[in-house]
């Protein structure tokens, strides 16, 4: 049985279903962050002193994978840009670089995590980096989900290009969605836990 | 007809050039001002609103949501709203505490 509205638009909604599936997906994940940064300002409202982001964590670091997320953010759309404009080999050049730049981020990440670790700075260490690690752990986690589901888009998962090429289209932009979700996260865990 | 589609998706990257510089520009900006040290309370509104604007560059440009179907519009204005609570919940108990 054929999977519906995965190129047309539901009369009723207006969207093809997969992208009203996203959006609902990352509302409940702003539920989640959100979660998470509600008890950033609980633990930082009720804590006698906390320290500043800068006397603990690197900002020159930082701020490149900042960078790099951004970029990546835009190789992203650019991809699904170069599809619309049925240009395969260009899409496979953006979600390339898209995914190359997401593993930067976990590589300049990984070096952070083990800097800390080398000093002693565990999540056990303090409520700082108890909330430190879990903010930026979880969003690691979903950069890794974010390079499973690209690399399968520009690895088999392209084949779709030539059976149904509307729905691969439809498929890399909501891909796309999370991943500037992802970027969209990192935008506001960067001045909250390293600038302030 | 395939080259008025062509046309739009051109426009659309000329935007997505022009967000990208944006971003980046403001993520100096961020970074520059945190240097200065300010005080705490307008260190926090500071960095907060610039991170503000980006998110919105993001959501609006690269996740065309300035564009997108009015059933998007309203689930996002619901979860705005309860991400809102979510953030005054934490004060408003200190609040009351009257700490």
């Amino acid at each position: 049985m054929e999977i519906p509205y995965t190129v047309e638009p539901r009369p009723d909604t207006g969207l093809y279903n997969a992208k009203l599936g996203i959006w609902l997906f990352l509302a409940s994940e702003v539920m989640l962050f959100g979660a998470l940064f509600s008890s950033y300002v609980l633990l930082r409202v009720g804590a006698t002193t906390w320290p500043h982001g800068y006397e603990h964590l690197n900002i020159p670091l930082a701020t490149v994978n900042t960078v790099v997320l951004i970029t990546s953010s835009v190789t992203m759309v650019m991809s699904w840009a170069s599809l619309a404009m049925k240009n395969i080999r260009r899409y496979r050049l953006y979600m390339g670089a898209t995914i190359a730049l997401a593993c930067v981020f976990l590589v300049i990440k990984g070096f952070e995590y083990a800097a800390k670790f080398e000093h002693g700075l565990y999540p056990s260490a303090s409520t700082f980096m108890a909330i430190y690690f879990t903010l930026t752990g979880l969003h690691g986690l979903h950069i890794v989900g974010g390079v499973i589901v690209n690399s399968y888009l520009l690895g088999p998962g392209s084949r779709m290009w030539k059976t149904d090429p509307a729905r691969f289209t439809n498929r890399v932009e909501v891909a796309g969605l999370y991943w500037h979700f992802v970027d969209l996260v990192w935008i506001f865990l960067f001045p909250v836990l390293y600038l302030l | 007809m395939e080259t008025a589609v062509d046309e739009s998706i051109r426009k659309h990257v000329r935007v997505y050039v022009t967000v990208f510089i944006a971003l980046m520009a403001l993520t100096l900006i961020t970074v520059t001002l945190s240097t200065l040290h300010l005080a705490t309370p307008v260190a926090i509104v500071v960095a907060l609103c610039i991170a503000g604007i980006k998110a919105s560059l993001v959501a609006a440009y690269f996740m065309h949501l300035i564009s997108e179907k009015k059933v998007i519009v309203a689930a996002l204005t619901l979860t705005v709203v309860l991400f809102l609570v979510l953030m005054v919940l934490p004060v408003s108990h200190f609040a009351d505490r009257g700490l």
